[in-house]
């Protein structure tokens, strides 16, 4: 190698020897590359690829959680719907218990306003039987003596006499008891 | 080297083929200083174009790429993915800035090889991959010390080997880490640019001198065939340009994490 360099270098223009000015030259180009292009520039597609990378990212997580925060609405959502549906049919348990309630205590009540009115009815009958009686006992006695006097008064001839007495009377009363009934009616 | 100086000193009548002294510019024009030469002039124009194009892709980065941006994210995830993440993993991001100003500083100055009117690497004048390489590394040793101290050196020796080995092993492993890779790093790239512009100048010129300076029947198919070769070469150069920037780059990074950690 050192031969051959050597040799080479007898010749004018070794290409394998840098000329100095060529690597200042280098050294500058280099540097301004470096800087403008490494330095400043780079850096900066760097951080877009970076922001683009989150942005994308980013509207991956917000869809994300929009999706979650819709399932999480959806769940809320049924299960007040199902709280809702065990709350309507306790309600309607708790509605057909208070209509049977109240259909019993009517049916008591009217039960009792029956018995009311029929107790109340058989006293007014019993009341009117008795005066019926007392008043009843009173009369025949009255008739029964009238009667008496009647068949006393009469001259007890015959038995057919007696009948016509008899009937008489009776017709008699049957006739009272009518002309009452029209005067009443 | 010999055939091309046997040719190159024969008469101005008789092809002469290029040698190394294509490679050689006078200053720009006269009453130029020295130094300011076609390579140097385009070192830095097309360092310029580089900030250029990333200004106007990367100025004001938009979410929504648009235009220019897609261009350059579209570089951006070449080199990211293809050259840092493959070596440094997490730590890409914080090398990108350097790897993305080592792959497109090389490639625009490889390419300015097949330019028209510009027509030469700026790489094949071995100054430039000099300064790259010679950054990187010092870089990479300033990163093994930093992070690893002084078992920088004993972490990139494989262990668990018999002791006798190591008397050989030492020297080659310390050899080939301080001495051989810097030197191939620069030079593979210099000798690649280097070679491909001699073989495009030695076939356009075979075209140009067998068919306009001297055509002859004789020569009309030789000239042919130097226009095609040329075209096909061309081509060629084109992949080698990009493959030598995205090796060297990948190099670069390889060294980078050979300083911040001890993987062997």
């Amino acid at each position: 190698m050192i031969t051959a360099a050597s040799v080479l270098a007898a010749e004018e223009n070794n290409p394998l020897v840098p000329h100095p000015y060529e690597l200042v030259v280098g050294i500058f180009s280099f540097l301004v590359v470096l800087i403008v292009v490494g330095k400043i520039l780079t850096p900066r597609i760097q951080q877009t690829l970076e922001e683009r990378t989150d942005a994308i990212e980013g509207g991956l997580k917000r869809a994300e959680q929009a999706q979650e925060e819709a399932r999480q609405t959806l769940e809320q959502y049924k299960a007040q719907q199902k709280d809702a549906a065990i709350e309507a049919s306790k309600l309607r348990k708790k509605a057909e218990e208070q209509g049977a309630q109240i259909i019993a205590e009517m049916k008591e009540q009217a039960q009792s306003e029956a018995r009311r009115i029929i107790d109340a009815a058989k006293a007014q009958i019993e009341a009117e039987r008795q005066q019926a009686l007392t008043s009843l006992r009173a009369e025949i006695g009255s008739m029964s003596v009238e009667l008496a006097s009647r068949v006393v008064g009469e001259s007890l001839e015959d038995g057919a006499r007696q009948s016509r007495v008899v009937d008489r009377f009776l017709e008699e009363l049957e006739e009272r008891a009518r002309t009452q009934e029209q005067i009443t009616s | 080297m010999n055939a091309l100086t046997v040719l190159a000193s024969s008469g101005g009548e008789e092809f002469q083929a290029p040698g190394p002294t294509i490679f050689d510019f006078p200053p720009l024009f006269s009453g130029a200083p020295a130094w300011l030469t076609k390579p140097v002039l385009f070192a830095v124009v097309g360092a310029l174009l580089i900030c250029v194009f990333f200004y106007s892709a990367f100025a004001k980065p938009k979410l929504v790429p648009r235009g220019m941006q897609n261009l350059g994210e579209v570089g951006y995830m070449f080199v990211r993915d293809q050259i840092a993440r493959p070596f440094l993993g997490k730590n890409s991001e914080r090398w990108m800035p350097l790897l993305m100003s080592l792959f497109f500083l090389i490639w625009v100055w490889n390419v300015f090889s097949v330019i028209p009117i510009i027509q030469f690497p700026i790489a094949s004048h071995i100054a430039f991959p000099v300064v790259l390489a010679v950054f990187v590394y010092c870089l990479k040793v300033y990163l093994g010390l930093r992070h690893q101290g002084a078992k920088y050196f004993t972490n990139m020796l494989p262990k668990g080997l018999p002791w006798p080995v190591y008397i050989l092993l030492v020297p080659i492993e310390y050899l080939s880490t301080f001495i051989i890779a810097p030197f191939t790093h620069a030079v593979r790239l210099f000798a690649n640019m280097f070679a491909g512009h001699m073989i495009l100048a030695f076939f356009s010129l075979v075209g140009f001198w067998f068919l306009f300076e001297k055509p002859t029947v004789a020569g009309f198919g030789v000239g042919i065939v130097g226009v095609i070769v040329t075209i096909l070469m061309t081509a060629l150069e084109l992949l080698i340009q990009f493959l030598q920037a995205f090796l060297f780059a990948l190099l670069a990074a390889m060294y980078i994490q050979s300083g911040l950690e001890a993987d062997h």
